[in-house]
């Protein structure tokens, strides 16, 4: 029988890990601003620990996001996060910055290390350099196509990480673009730290595409103007073995979450046990998808079937 | 680990013991050869793949052999840009390409996939890697990463400020190579993929179409119930729109700073741009640097370089985060250009002394009584009226109208093959 892969959602805080959990979770990424970038929740020091608590309790994995862009002045801060991390024994640390994966040879060197530059992760062989420098998995950019992925994981050395659901980045700026608009129109707006009350979109008229937009102590992010979904198009990627499929939960509440997974626990099980009966119930899960999508974020295949020009 | 880059001599002066490199861009023979004569030490070209820029019109292997030649006989250097991030696909035909550039004496390439680093180690180990701004390099630990990598330089990201490049300095023994002027990503190069999603074109392999210096409107979304949405909008209507476009850099200002913090490498942006810009950013910095390094301690700007610079510009400029992150004041709104006050308007092809008469290439309409403007690396600008224009056969024009038309009048000053002459727009 064919290997089920992970399945890894992203929760919001750490009363979501219980209920993902129960809806068939197999891993969660945490993490908190300062180190990880674009979490669905921030979750202290405090917060991880109770959730990789939780979460091994039921035998699931715990990620912590550190895949921010450091500059200098926050290097200071990375060993000792990851000595904490090591203590409470997190299962792996996402990095993105190789200064990370420096500080954790040193601080934590047998901590699994997956690299998510999420841009970047573009080819197998790329994938594998950072395999010999010490990760353990890759996740794998948005951009990407099914026989791109599929490809890569053919002739990875590493375990391959894709997202299935939910939005993706689209860009990230250092600059804070919302307040300086903001400034610039002589208008006073309390922009940053605000994602989970005030919800900001960009409205591109031409594409009547709408991308949602927040600034944090990262910088300015954009991501996609639709949720991809996969539920009904997960055969090849099962079949080739990719390792963890990832559900991502920034700007979904807790409720959404918990039937989305759900919905993929359901799927993936039933196509490892009963390929046919798959086939034969995908549109259904897509349909049940659908009927809980919220008005204004409309469901794609992300770049699964859509060819990129250059 | 900073380099001594300046010394105190006995009768109290400083001597400047460290030139930066000032590296320009070129995208095609005839720009390349125009920033060797104006002053360039080193030019970066892309090839046929594996570069960004893939609508510029990029080089063969022949006309990289051609400008290496040309090159180095004004002892300068050439760079390849092979910094696309790579799909699977784009592996095939990349040994040999490198392979060629070292061949044809191409001195390094600038990349920013790690697969292609490798296989430049195996396929072309002659040939010196250098860290593209596409990996986005933030911290001197990275950039030590690198260093242990085998990398013999590092391209930082366009948000790194001056404090933090002497850290780097400080930590690691690299050479470093900083964007001095031209346009700029407004987000972390190689993070955004704006033009994946807008117009399906893969901004990481070449096709970037600058969807950040479109126009946008800015919303708030509400929901009480998690399922319905509305929207408020968060401008008036006579408000500009929402909008990402950055002024383009200009580092003028900071050049003694960048010289004495020891920086290897100056880059001017634009292999898109017209040969008038290159020849006129590059003379611009060539003598900032010149000036300085010759005499650090009565060094002043020129505010003719500044209006020099101002020319050529297409956008206002600033200095981005060499100092601080940028505010509003860095951003364009509505216009997302300015209006150029020169055209350029044609390159020196011969010059008779006895008869002051200029023979020129038209690259620009111009006409009797036009304000024109010469200027080259080796003479002093200078202005005039056009007079009485004639054709290669001595018939008088009312104007030089055709792209390439070669074209003759009198010149106040005498002037030398490869000058060029600007127009002033009215």
């Amino acid at each position: 029988m064919m290997n089920k892969p992970e399945l890894l959602v992203t929760p919001t805080s750490v009363s979501d890990v219980s209920p993902l959990l129960d809806a068939g979770a197999t891993a969660i990424m945490i993490g908190e601003e300062t180190y990880g970038l674009r979490l669905a929740g921030e979750f202290n020091r405090e917060d991880v620990e109770k959730a990789t608590a939780l979460a091994h309790e039921r035998g699931a994995k715990v990620y912590v996001a550190m895949n921010a862009l450091f500059h200098n002045d926050t290097l200071p801060l990375l060993p000792d996060y990851i000595k904490f991390l090591k203590q409470i024994s997190v299962d792996a640390i996402v990095f993105g910055d190789p200064a990370v994966l420096l500080n954790v040879k040193e601080h934590a060197p047998n901590m699994s290390l997956h690299w998510n530059t999420e841009t970047t992760a573009t080819n197998w062989y790329t994938a594998n350099y950072w395999g010999r420098k010490g990760a353990t998995r890759a996740v794998l950019a948005r951009e990407l196509n099914m026989d791109a992925i599929v490809e890569i994981k053919e002739a990875a050395e590493v375990e391959i990480e894709v997202q299935v659901h939910g939005m993706t980045c689209m860009f990230q700026s250092k600059r804070m673009l919302i307040g300086n608009y903001m400034a610039f129109q002589g208008k006073d707006l309390k922009v940053q730290g605000k994602r989970k009350d005030r919800t900001l979109i960009l409205h591109d008229p031409e594409r009547n595409a709408k991308y949602p937009i927040w600034e944090d102590k990262n910088g300015t992010h954009i991501m996609s103007p639709k949720d991809m979904c996969i539920i009904d198009e997960l055969e090849e990627m099962i079949d080739t073995g990719v390792d963890s499929f990832k559900i991502e939960g920034i700007q979904k509440d807790i409720q959404y979450l918990t039937e989305i997974t759900g919905l993929y626990r359901e799927a993936i099980d039933l196509y490892v046990e009963n390929p046919e009966l798959y086939q034969e119930k995908k549109d259904q899960f897509f349909e049940k998808v659908k009927s809980i999508q919220p008005s204004n974020r409309e469901l794609d295949t992300g770049f699964f079937f859509k060819e990129t020009v250059y | 680990m900073v380099e001594q880059t300046i010394q105190s001599r006995s009768d109290g002066k400083r001597v400047i013991t460290k030139k930066p490199e000032l590296l320009a861009p070129a995208g095609n023979l005839e720009k390349l050869k125009i920033a060797v004569r104006y002053g360039a030490d080193a030019v970066f070209i892309g090839g046929r793949d594996f570069g960004l820029r893939s609508n510029a019109d990029n080089f063969s292997t022949e006309e990289m052999a051609e400008g290496v030649q040309f090159a180095n006989n004004y002892g300068a250097h050439i760079y390849v840009t092979t910094n696309i991030f790579a799909h699977n696909e784009n592996m095939d035909g990349l040994e040999e390409y490198l392979a060629d550039l070292e061949r044809v004496g191409v001195k390094g390439i600038i990349v920013a996939d790690p697969m292609i680093i490798e296989t430049c180690k195996q396929a072309a180990p002659k040939l010196e890697v250098h860290l593209s701004t596409q990996q986005s390099l933030s911290n001197w630990q990275a950039v030590k990463f690198w260093k242990e990598e085998g990398l013999d330089r590092v391209v930082l990201a366009r948000e790194v400020g001056l404090q933090e490049m002497l850290e780097m300095k400080r930590n690691v023994d690299i050479e470093i190579e900083t964007f001095i002027h031209g346009a700029m990503c407004i987000s972390y190069s190689g993070r955004c993929v704006l033009s994946n999603h807008m117009t399906a074109r893969d901004s990481n392999r070449g096709g970037c179409c600058q969807s950040c210096r479109w126009d946008y409107f800015l919303y708030e979304e509400k929901s009480n119930d998690g399922k319905n949405v509305e929207e408020n909008a968060l401008f008036d209507e006579e408000d500009a729109p929402f909008a990402m476009s950055p002024k383009d850099l200009n580092l003028i200002e900071a050049i003694p700073k960048l010289v004495e913090a020891g920086i290897d490498s100056l880059k001017v942006e634009g292999r898109m741009k017209s040969i008038h810009y290159v020849a006129t950013v590059v003379s611009v910095y060539r003598k900032v640097i010149d000036a300085y390094c010759a005499d650090p301690d009565n060094f002043k700007i020129n505010p003719e370089w500044v209006n020099e610079l101002a020319k050529c510009a297409n956008r206002p400029t600033a200095p981005a985060f060499f100092e601080n992150t940028p505010g509003h004041e860095e951003q364009l709104f509505r216009n997302h250009s300015q209006k150029t006050t020169f055209d350029f308007a044609g390159v020196v092809l011969d010059y008779d002394e006895g008869s002051g008469i200029v023979t020129l290439q038209q690259r620009n309409y111009f006409k009797p009584g036009d304000q024109i403007e010469f200027f080259g690396p080796e003479i002093m600008n200078f202005n005039q009226r056009v007079g009485k224009i004639w054709d290669e056969d001595g018939k008088e024009l009312d104007a030089a109208r055709h792209p390439l038309q070669i074209v003759r009048f009198k010149v106040e000053k005498p002037v030398n093959p490869h000058n060029m002459m600007r127009k002033e727009l009215t």
